[in-house]
């Protein structure tokens, strides 16, 4: 492997991704043709306005869903429909296992790969309490909030030691408060992991704060229509939309952003005077 | 017990009260229903005599074979008709239609089958049973999150840990209430069944009883066999509460 | 899948059944079960013949009434007992305890309370139809979204209003579904009560044919009564989802 190919931890080369016809639809062209190269250890974020296949983008980078055209590659190997090890998904929905307690559920990921007992513990009590979850490790998630849940899942992602986390609007679920304090969380995770991130939001502000570079995705078939780099530095947190060049940032961003929602939008308008004709039966 | 439990239970014993008093006051007739501390007692007698262990013996083998066969079997054919959209699809009037037939009808038509015995039993009872295991282990795999098996492929799981590790333990709370209505369909099963005819069990000693007026021996076999039912609907209950408050309402 | 093809995989159901029945007829001979058509053809003689006739109107009629007691006690009850917030959690564990004993057994009580006629199947249909009923109509009570019942108050609706174009809209899919249940389990019951100790209807015509061991008559009669239900469960199966679509 070449020298500058080595700082390239993933990239997708002409990726798009189409979901075939089914039952009287058309086949629906959801995402690209998209180039993306991704640094070893930087904080990518993508926004774009909704059903421009932000969560398809995760899908192919994570292997969850192979490229109809295109390759994405991850350290180099051309991913297919196999999430390869290495990479770590936290979605938006909850997903941990109401079946197991906190400190189980984070444990899951290293009793499948037989990683001894003891090793198990050192990792999930260390990850739990990076997550400030030690007082509740034999809780069961439903005793716990929403922003708990996720960050149980967050952890079980964390113990397995990723190079590449990507993360499908963890956040959505959670109030601005709670957004801004995981935010810098995640933040702290990343640079003591060195991990790379690749964040989905919807929003602008959390975009901008986490990131080094942000990528604004166009309306359906979502591409790429600007990558914009922050400048800010490593040991950044939330105190940084004090900067007068965080809200310079953001309307760069809502600037790119605004006819692509406009045009968002306006794609779903044939949905509305049917909705309309069945509310009036 | 919350309140509405306390509640519930002086609504009951208000009602089996009532009727103790009622019959005690001679208010209903004696040739129709006895006192609730009689049936009580008769059932104390029926059972100590021992002449009915031989008949408790037949039902509760015949349940217990019709009710391991509805729930393991409901449960591999659900599973397998799950693997398959298109079965599924072609099944699913089938399954919703299931319970409208009416399965007694049949038993004549079994007993010709398999004759007098054991056998016409279990298979009424197993397809009384088996359908609401089906359909129970379909609608709980049905209703697993999609988060949690992308979850499972993100720590690659194999498609056996998956559906081990994954699958059923999201399911389960389907699986349980399956299990909990094909013991009580094929418990049904059994006792519809030897009522109607049979030479033995104890639907069939009940309704011998009512055939020879001993009003006495049949009530205290029906408090039997309706005691026997509640108990075993009240532990899986118990079963049930535990894992609903572990994982909550979702 | 396309709905033609959703059709063709459910006809080809149906032929398996057949083609099973007509093996098991074929390997079994005429006295283990006889084949589809002789079957059918057997069903349509005896509708033909008058005598058949007083039996089936028995059974029609036991179950209309036991019917008609189930779907007005059951939801009325239901209705009641789910609108106040208690009595609805009080009331409804005992219902589902009744609703998974075996009640068989409690035919005798049936017949000693109402005597060997037609009351009696009326009773026991009527017992095994009326709980699902209050069970599900007491839960749809139950579980009307609050928000519309505080919109309704917003909009200053009166308790008859609130009635009529909220709590009524809001309840008759769920409602249904248990009439649905309902219906079923009192031809269950009905049938039940007319095997046991009966001198009508179809029920007595079948424990006629065991007797008999005339197994013609036992699968005409059979069938009858199973393509009876499950046309009716097609029927309101169609407009339940139709009624559950809306929401």
């Amino acid at each position: 492997m070449s020298s500058d190919g080595a700082s390239v931890h993933a990239a997708l080369v002409g990726v798009t991704r189409v979901y075939p016809a089914r039952a009287g639809q058309p086949p629906v062209h959801a995402l690209g043709p998209l180039d993306l190269e991704l640094q070893r250890g930087e904080f990518f974020s993508v926004v774009g306005p909704s059903g421009c296949g932000k969560s398809t983008l995760v899908d192919v980078l994570g292997g969850l869903a192979p490229p109809s055209q295109g390759e994405a590659l991850f350290e180099g190997k051309v991913l297919g429909s196999t999430v390869p090890d290495g990479v770590g998904v936290v979605f938006q929905e909850d997903a941990s296992f109401p079946w197991l307690t906190v400190w189980e559920n984070v444990a899951f990921g290293l009793r499948r790969r037989g990683t001894d007992a003891a090793e198990i513990r050192r990792r999930v009590d260390y990850a739990l309490g990076f997550m400030g979850l030690q007082g509740f490790a034999k809780a069961y998630p439903a005793q716990l909030s929403g922003g708990m849940r996720q960050r149980v899942c967050i952890a079980r992602t964390l113990v397995m030691q990723p190079r590449l986390i990507l993360l499908d609007e963890p956040f959505g679920a959670l109030d601005q408060q709670t957004r801004l304090l995981m935010g810098d969380e995640l933040l702290r995770l990343w640079r003591e992991t060195g991990a790379t991130v690749v964040l989905i939001t919807h929003a602008l502000d959390e975009a901008n704060l986490l990131s080094d570079r942000i990528g604004v995705l166009s309306a359906r078939p979502g591409c790429f229509i600007a990558i914009v780099e922050t400048g800010w530095s490593r040991d950044r947190d939330s105190t940084l939309a004090e900067d007068p060049r965080f809200g310079a940032v953001t309307a760069r961003l809502w600037a790119y952003l605004r006819p692509e929602s406009l045009r968002a939008l306006g794609q779903q308008a044939p949905a509305v005077p049917d909705t309309l004709r069945s509310a009036a039966e | 017990m919350s309140a509405a439990g306390w509640i519930r239970l002086l609504v009951v014993a208000l009602m089996v009260g009532g009727l103790e008093i009622a019959c005690r006051a001679g208010a209903l007739p004696a040739t129709a229903i006895i006192a609730p501390s009689e049936m009580v007692r008769a059932m104390i007698e029926v059972l100590a005599s021992g002449e009915i262990a031989t008949d408790i013996q037949l039902t509760f083998t015949a349940v217990a074979i019709a009710a391991a066969l509805a729930i393991s079997g409901g449960f591999v054919l659900g599973f397998l008709i799950h693997l398959s959209p298109r079965v599924r699809a072609a099944l699913d009037p089938l399954l919703a239609a299931y319970y409208a037939i009416p399965h007694v009808a049949f038993y004549p038509l079994l007993i010709v089958v398999f004759g007098l015995g054991i056998g016409p039993l279990i298979v009424l009872a197993t397809a009384f049973g088996i359908v609401a295991m089906i359909i129970a282990t379909l609608t709980g795999l049905d209703r697993v999150p999609r988060v949690l098996t992308r979850t499972a492929r993100v720590h690659r799981l194999s498609p056996l840990q998956e559906m081990t590790l994954v699958r059923l333990p999201a399911a389960m709370p389907h699986l349980l209430s399956g299990l909990k209505l094909a013991l009580s369909y094929a418990f049904i099963g059994v006792i519809a069944g030897e009522f109607i005819l049979s030479t033995a069990g104890v639907g069939h000693a009940i309704a011998y009883a009512y055939d020879n007026f001993d009003n006495r021996r049949m009530y205290g076999l029906i408090v039997f066999v309706i005691g026997f039912m509640v108990v075993v609907n009240m532990l899986v209950l118990v079963w049930e509460r535990r894992m609903a408050q572990r994982r909550g309402a979702r | 899948m396309s709905l033609a093809a959703r059709w063709r995989d459910s006809a080809l159901v149906v032929a398996a059944i057949l083609a099973l029945w007509q093996a098991i007829n074929l390997v079994g001979g005429d006295n283990l079960m006889t084949s589809p058509l002789a079957t059918v053809q057997h069903a349509a003689d005896m509708v033909g013949q008058a005598r058949f006739w007083p039996h089936l109107r028995e059974t029609v009629t036991a179950y209309l009434a036991a019917l008609a007691i189930a779907v007005f006690g059951g939801i009325g009850f239901g209705v009641l007992l789910g609108a106040h917030r208690l009595t609805g959690e009080v009331a409804e564990p005992i219902f589902v305890a009744l609703y998974s004993i075996p009640k068989v057994t409690l035919y005798p009580v049936i017949l000693l309370a109402f005597g060997l006629g037609i009351q009696a199947k009326i009773a026991f249909g009527a017992l095994h139809g009326i709980i699902p009923i209050v069970i599900f109509s007491l839960n749809a009570v139950r579980q009307v979204n609050r928000t519309w019942l505080r919109t309704a108050r917003t909009m200053s609706l009166t308790p008859m209003q609130t009635v009529r174009h909220v709590i009524i809209p809001a309840t008759v899919p769920e409602i249904f579904s248990g009439l649905r249940v309902g219906a079923a389990l009192t031809l269950l019951g009905t049938m039940l009560g007319e095997l046991f100790a009966s001198q009508r209807g179809l029920g007595f015509l079948l424990m006629t044919a065991i007797d008999l061991h005339d197994v013609k008559t036992i699968m005409a009669i059979a069938l009858l009564i199973t393509l009876f239900s499950v046309a009716m469960n097609a029927a309101m199966l169609a407009l339940d989802r139709r009624l559950h679509a809306r929401f």
